[in-house]
């Protein structure tokens, strides 16, 4: 009878446990009620419980600790000054996987807001564990431990490179490899955090042979998982012309283009930004996309977007076309001029409306041939308005400046360049009118065009220094003409002929 | 008149002077005309002497100026040769104005399929989702006509779907028609919230005491879940240490052994070995001699000299003597 009655007391004692730390846990997935819950001094009390000898409540606390932890970083932080990760860290080895998932929870949730909680992480010597979770038979452990060490080697790169020396790089290629959907993608996650900070990490990965596992998985028809893949491969190519090289040569061409047309935004974006990094390095790379049909894919994504989404395929055209004039006239011949404008026009971003007239600019300014396939589409008056627009931010006023300077250096086609005479600010009305002067002298249908659009009349009205580079280009265009016509058309003409009127005595 | 008479007066000094002033002169005559001849003749010379210089110079310079328009015509020869074959080099492999046009064009058409290609890749996808979402939907609606199968219309009563005033029943109807009723075991098919594992089952609570002359359900379970612990007997065997010991020793006998052949101890044992020559003394007919018994070419024409090398070295008394100091049963052959 009295052991009865004292196995009774120890059960009901369990019994409340139990139900303390499930209630705890529900209470703390839900946002509203975790400041109380941390008024109450919930995580004193849920500390000693993650030490109990019942195994479901020991994973229960851990649970509930990490929703709390997962809400903000000041309870975060309390967990961290409460000690709890080292009794954590020291119990992960001999629990079973439900308590395992529960401790990399925690951990994750505690790293994910700023690098000094995962420094803390990192020195209470939790990777090593986290490592070891790495190598355990059950997926969900598995992912729960990838998650954490993606979250704490997100911030920066001794973090990085501090769960890279745990020995997690290998584990994680070969977590890529698993059957589970999810596990894949947190790893290729995990990777594109590590390799992202310094070329030296991004080798580590490579090393690890994760290329080719990425390279594989880009077929994959999960639309969140090619996102983390294409995510990982731009990290990893991003760096130096060696990894962009080694990415290439996984023979992700043209299976990546098929990630453009994707009904994934995210996809789409990555994809893209995959291919910018490739493109930007050198000119046989940009050569490759280009014969691999790239820009036309890359156009085609740009014609279909709205918003950032199209920022890495403008960019991607800009870095092909500033290589060399030859990709540039290949861009071109890809009717890439028309969807450039009309980002430029459409967008309300000011980045992307940058990135557009910088990539514009860099695909006039080679040759006269490019500078009048820029100037055919019409694009070099909304250049100058967005230039002149007070609303515009200071990077895209400079952005469209350049563009500008640099497309009317090569520009031969005066009828883009007779709208501009009229509004230019002089910096901008020194270009253009050195190009008129270029072009006059040897046209005569164009001096007549010239004559008859009002371009010689706006021409004469344009107040320059003597001996500036202007007034000679003035000059020059001054020549071109008889010198009754430009007396006709120079400003005050009116007034002139009616004082000669007044101050003629009639011949009787 | 006193001027005249004056004059007069001076007239012989005048005279002498006169004299004197001429004589002077023309004792000075001689000399001074050689002096003026000299200096002129010089003179002379000198002009005579710029004027070489400068003609000279003038047909230097003619001559210099003919001389180099005749070498220039070969160097404007040699000038039009480079000028057209660097014309031709760079319009041929620097900046090939009509593999870049075909270039252009290439990429242009690769474009084209490139873009068809995804453009048919993007419309299978469309197609494939559209057919998944219409299956689902298909399913759904299946499943809904086995929920609500008592809605089909029966002899007496015209279901819901199958209203007298229609043509024809609805859709649905021919779908609940079709559809088998759904069983309840299949609704009893929920995610189940997740269970806590217990693997130490506690005992049960404040369960009656069995009647009658039972043991304590504790010290039951106790006995019944004991571990097993094995006797001495079973755990050690009779041999076990000695033969541990002699397993020990066999092996680290077997690991310092250099080969597993037992040492024979006579000659007699390795009587009727077969000889394995080496590779690199046989030939075709058996065993090559150069190298072993003669050091000679065999070809005599590649030889150098016609007669035998000389050994210069003395031989070595002792060496003589090998095999032949106890017996001549050694004898070499």
């Amino acid at each position: 009878m009295s052991q009865r009655q004292v196995l009774q007391v120890f059960e009901q004692y369990q019994r409340a446990r139990t139900q303390f730390v499930q209630q705890v846990a529900e209470l703390a997935a839900r946002p509203q009620n975790v400041e109380t819950l941390r008024n109450a001094g919930v995580i004193s009390l849920l500390r000693p419980l993650l030490l109990d000898v019942a195994p479901n409540i020991q994973h229960t606390a851990a649970l509930a600790l990490g929703r709390l932890a997962n809400y903000n970083d000041d309870l975060a932080e309390a967990v961290v000054k409460g000690d709890i990760l080292p009794q954590l860290v020291c119990s992960l080895s001999e629990q079973n996987r439900f308590y395992k998932k529960a401790a990399a929870f925690v951990l994750r949730a505690v790293g994910k807001h700023s690098p000094q909680l995962a420094q803390a992480i990192v020195q209470c010597g939790a990777l090593e564990m986290l490592v070891i979770c790495l190598e355990d038979f059950d997926p969900g452990v598995k992912e729960a431990a990838s998650w954490a060490l993606g979250y704490i080697a997100r911030h920066n790169e001794e973090l990085s490179q501090a769960v890279v020396d745990a020995g997690a790089v290998p584990l994680l290629v070969l977590c890529i490899q698993e059957p589970e959907i999810a596990l894949k993608r947190i790893a290729a996650s995990t990777l594109s955090d590590i390799s992202k900070h310094s070329p030296e990490l991004a080798q580590t990965v490579v090393d690890a042979g994760a290329i080719a596992h990425l390279a594989q998985m880009i077929l994959n028809p999960d639309a969140k998982l090619k996102c983390q893949v294409l995510s990982a491969l731009s990290q990893i190519a991003k760096h130096s012309v060696d990894l962009a090289e080694l990415v290439v040569e996984a023979e992700i061409f043209p299976v990546v283009l098929t990630c453009l047309k994707d009904s994934d935004d995210c996809v789409k974006k990555n994809g893209a930004t995959l291919i910018t990094e490739i493109a930007k390095h050198t000119p046989e790379l940009s050569q490759l996309i280009v014969n691999a049909g790239g820009v036309a894919a890359v156009i085609d994504c740009i014609g279909s977007c709205r918003g950032t989404v199209r920022l890495p395929g403008i960019m991607m055209l800009g870095y092909v076309a500033v290589h060399s004039e030859n990709l540039s006239m290949a861009v071109i011949v890809s009717k890439g001029i028309p969807p450039l404008c009309a980002c430029l026009i459409e967008e309300h971003e000011d980045h992307i409306k940058a990135a557009a007239a910088w990539a514009l600019g860099q695909i006039g300014r080679h040759t006269p041939e490019h500078a009048r396939a820029v100037a055919v589409a019409n694009v070099l008056p909304t250049l100058l308005a967005m230039y002149m627009d007070t609303h515009s931010s200071g990077d895209l006023q400079m952005k469209t400046k350049k563009a500008l300077k640099n497309i009317l250096q090569k520009c031969t086609y005066l009828p883009a360049l007779e709208p501009l005479l009229h509004d230019a600010p002089p910096n901008i009305m020194k270009h253009i009118i050195g190009q008129f002067s270029k072009v006059l002298p040897h046209d005569s249908k164009a001096r007549r065009l010239f004559v008859t659009t009002g371009g010689l009349k706006k021409v004469q009205e344009i107040k320059a220094e003597p001996g500036s580079l202007l007034q000679e280009y003035i000059n020059t265009i001054n020549n071109c003409y008889p010198e009754e016509i430009v007396r006709y058309y120079s400003p005050g003409y009116s007034e002139m002929l009616l004082e000669r009127v007044e101050n003629y005595h009639p011949v009787l | 008149m006193a001027a005249l008479a004056r004059l007069q007066a001076r007239l012989s000094g005048l005279r002498e002077e006169y004299f004197r002033r001429k004589r002077s002169a023309d004792e000075d005559r001689k000399i001074e005309y050689k002096a003026a001849v000299k200096i002129q003749s010089w003179f002379r010379g000198c002009r005579v002497r710029a004027y070489l210089r400068y003609l000279n110079r003038m047909v230097v310079f003619i001559q210099k100026w003919w001389r180099g328009y005749r070498s220039r015509r070969y160097f404007r020869k040699m000038v039009e040769i480079q000028k057209r074959w660097r014309g031709y080099y760079v319009r041929k492999y620097i900046h090939n104005y009509h593999a870049l046009k075909k270039y252009l064009e290439a990429v242009s058409v690769n474009n084209e399929i490139v873009r068809n290609e995804l453009q048919e890749y993007a419309e299978m996808k469309e197609n494939e989702k559209k057919r998944k979402d219409l299956e689902q939907k298909e399913k759904e609606k299946k499943y809904q006509a086995r929920k609500m199968h008592y809605l089909l219309s029966t002899e007496q009563i015209a279901g819901v779907y199958n209203s007298p005033f229609r043509k024809s029943p609805d859709p649905m109807e021919l779908l609940l028609r079709k559809s088998k009723p759904l069983s309840h075991r299949r609704q009893q098919i929920c995610p189940r919230p997740p269970t806590f594992s217990m693997p130490q089952a506690l005992p049960p609570i404040g369960r009656q005491k069995p009647q009658g002359p039972f043991r304590d359900t504790a010290e039951v379970l106790q006995q019944r879940y004991k571990p097993v612990e094995p006797t001495l007997q079973v755990a050690a065997s009779i041999n076990s240490l000695l033969e541990k010991a002699r397993e020990e020793m066999k092996w680290e006998e077997w690991r310092n052994r250099i080969h597993d052949n037992e040492f024979l101890p006579f000659s007699s044992y390795h009587k009727n070995e077969k000889y394995n020559p080496s590779i690199h003394r046989s030939g075709k007919y058996g065993q090559e001699t150069y190298g072993v018994k003669h050091f000679r070419e065999v070809q005599p024409k590649k030889w150098v000299a016609d007669k035998d090398f000389q050994t210069v070295l003395p031989s070595i008394v002792l060496f003589e003597k090998f095999g032949k100091t106890y017996s001549r049963a050694g004898q070499i052959v």
